[in-house]
């Protein structure tokens, strides 16, 4: 083998040893525990606070409400998605009010006349024909709309 | 060390300092092979996925809504890891698709009753394929396939490059504003960690949207995949999505 070959050959072979090294010591440790990824991701990923709970939670203080709910056509509805989430308040109720939707058009959200809204699941009414300019809930309760 | 010693030849000195580097070089050679050697095997044996049932979704956009809530997704209207789209298909055969905000102001149907030869709400959110395109372009190794199914990224290693995004068939991943680095859907993991189910399935009115484990066929969505009749987007793309969709028209895409 000529020399210069043979001097390149060792160039070579310098240059791979140093990026090697570097792959190590630049690598987070749990690199490739799992696959191709940092194995703490995972970890890392699933720690973040939760922000909305479940119903359950809401009927340790709030029963008959939730009892009321459930015994009504609103029963498949979660708190939540009226009251907004409710992790603060679960923990601290005095200082993290739920919100009390009072707009006119919130229960427009569901109910709105849309072809596209399957009648089979939801029953759609025209707000200004059917309400007359009374709010919903003067007539229907939110949680049990016939009472 | 060995410099100190003055009796050292430089051969001598030359054959040490190979010898060591040739250690580091050794040593290092075995770390980035773990990958290599790692267990793609489940973690405990769960293997996830989704069912949506287009006719149970009323276009409430609650799902999109709390999504956006529970995981601090930008508020502005171009950023979802889920959203509902309105597909109306004209007697002329002429397809609109529309997604205001994603549905979380609700919807509008741009054609008159009359017109319209059908119309439905389609779900959209990301479909945690078995063969993600997303995770293979990544060059960094951030995006993956978790041992349980969910595609996630690791936003500390992300670069930004912005490849997922565009790789992505469904359009499911975004470009973080504030951090500049890939987002998605993440199935909620920080839920489940917690026994709790995704946002965006909890808070459905309807149970239009049901997820479980593959592997075990007595779970909700294995039993919704036996009942009914279910079709995954896009499958000439062989990214062997785990998003089934119940009732799918041929129109969507
Ligand atoms: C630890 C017991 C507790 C739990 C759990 C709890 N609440 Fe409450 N909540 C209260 C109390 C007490 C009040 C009355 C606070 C007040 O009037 O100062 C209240 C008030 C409310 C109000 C009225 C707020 C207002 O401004 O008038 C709503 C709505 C509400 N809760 C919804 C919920 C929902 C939805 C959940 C489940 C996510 C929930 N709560 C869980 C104790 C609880
Ligand atoms: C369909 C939407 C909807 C759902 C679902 C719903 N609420 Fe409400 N809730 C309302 C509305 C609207 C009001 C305001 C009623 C009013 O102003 O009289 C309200 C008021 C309340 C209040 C305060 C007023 C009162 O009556 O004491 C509490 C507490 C409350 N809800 C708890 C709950 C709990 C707990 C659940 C779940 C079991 C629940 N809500 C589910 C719509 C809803
Ligand atoms: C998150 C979606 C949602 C919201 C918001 C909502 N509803 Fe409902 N509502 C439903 C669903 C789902 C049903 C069940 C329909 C069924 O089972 O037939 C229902 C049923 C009803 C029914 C009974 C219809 C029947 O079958 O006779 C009435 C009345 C009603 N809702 C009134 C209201 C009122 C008033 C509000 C506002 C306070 C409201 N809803 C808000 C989803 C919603
Ligand atoms: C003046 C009292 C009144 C007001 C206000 C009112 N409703 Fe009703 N609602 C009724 C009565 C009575 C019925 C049953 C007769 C019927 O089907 O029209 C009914 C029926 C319904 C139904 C079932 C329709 C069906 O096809 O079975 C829904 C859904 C509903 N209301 C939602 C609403 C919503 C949403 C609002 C607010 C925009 C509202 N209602 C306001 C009295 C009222």
């Amino acid at each position: 083998m000529p020399v210069q070959v043979k001097r390149l050959l060792l160039v070579f072979a310098f240059f791979i040893a140093i990026s090697v090294a570097l792959i190590y010591f630049l690598t987070p440790k749990s690199f490739g525990e799992y696959g191709h990824y940092r194995g703490k991701a995972l970890e890392e990923i699933s720690s973040t606070e939760i922000k909305y709970v479940q119903m359950d939670d809401c009927a340790m203080c709030h029963d008959s409400i939730a009892e009321l709910k459930n015994s009504g056509l609103h029963a498949t509805l979660q708190c939540e998605v009226c009251h907004g989430p409710g992790f603060n308040h679960i923990e601290d109720y005095e200082n993290n009010r739920m919100e009390i939707p009072n707009e006119g058009q919130f229960c427009m959200r569901c109910h709105i006349m849309n072809a596209a809204s399957p009648k089979k699941v939801i029953k759609q009414i025209d707000a200004v024909e059917h309400a007359e300019g009374e709010d919903c809930i003067t007539c229907h309760n939110p949680h049990q709309p016939w009472l | 060390m060995a410099l100190e010693n003055k009796n050292l030849s430089r051969q001598e000195f030359l054959k040490k300092l190979g010898l060591f580097a040739g250690g580091v070089v050794f040593v290092s050679t075995i770390n980035p092979l773990k990958m290599v050697f790692a267990t793609e095997k489940p973690k405990n044996g769960k293997w996830y996925g989704i069912a949506i049932d287009i006719e149970k979704c009323i276009g409430c956009g609650s799902c999109a809504r709390s999504c956006k809530i529970e995981n601090d997704v930008s508020q502005e209207p171009f950023y979802f890891r889920n959203w509902v789209e309105q597909y109306t298909i004209t007697n002329e055969h002429e397809i609109k698709v529309s997604s205001p905000n994603g549905g979380i102001d609700g919807f509008e149907q741009p054609v008159p009753d009359e017109d319209i030869y059908k119309t439905f709400f389609v779900p959209k959110m990301c479909n945690h394929c078995s063969d993600s395109p997303c995770t293979q372009v990544c060059p960094v190794g951030a995006s993956f396939d978790s041992p349980e199914g969910i595609v996630l990224v690791d936003q500390t290693y992300c670069i930004g490059c912005g490849y997922c995004v565009q790789a992505c068939p469904y359009g499911c991943r975004y470009i973080d504003p504030l951090k500049g680095v890939a987002d998605k859907c993440t199935l909620c993991s920080h839920r489940l960690e917690k026994g709790l189910d995704p946002a965006c399935m909890m808070i459905c009115p309807t149970h239009a949207r049901i997820y479980g484990d593959l592997n075990n066929k007595n779970s909700e969505v294995s039993l919704f995949l036996k009942e009914h009749n279910c079709a995954v987007l896009k499958p000439h793309l062989n990214t062997h999505s785990k998003l089934f969709y119940n009732d799918l028209n041929q129109e969507v895409h």
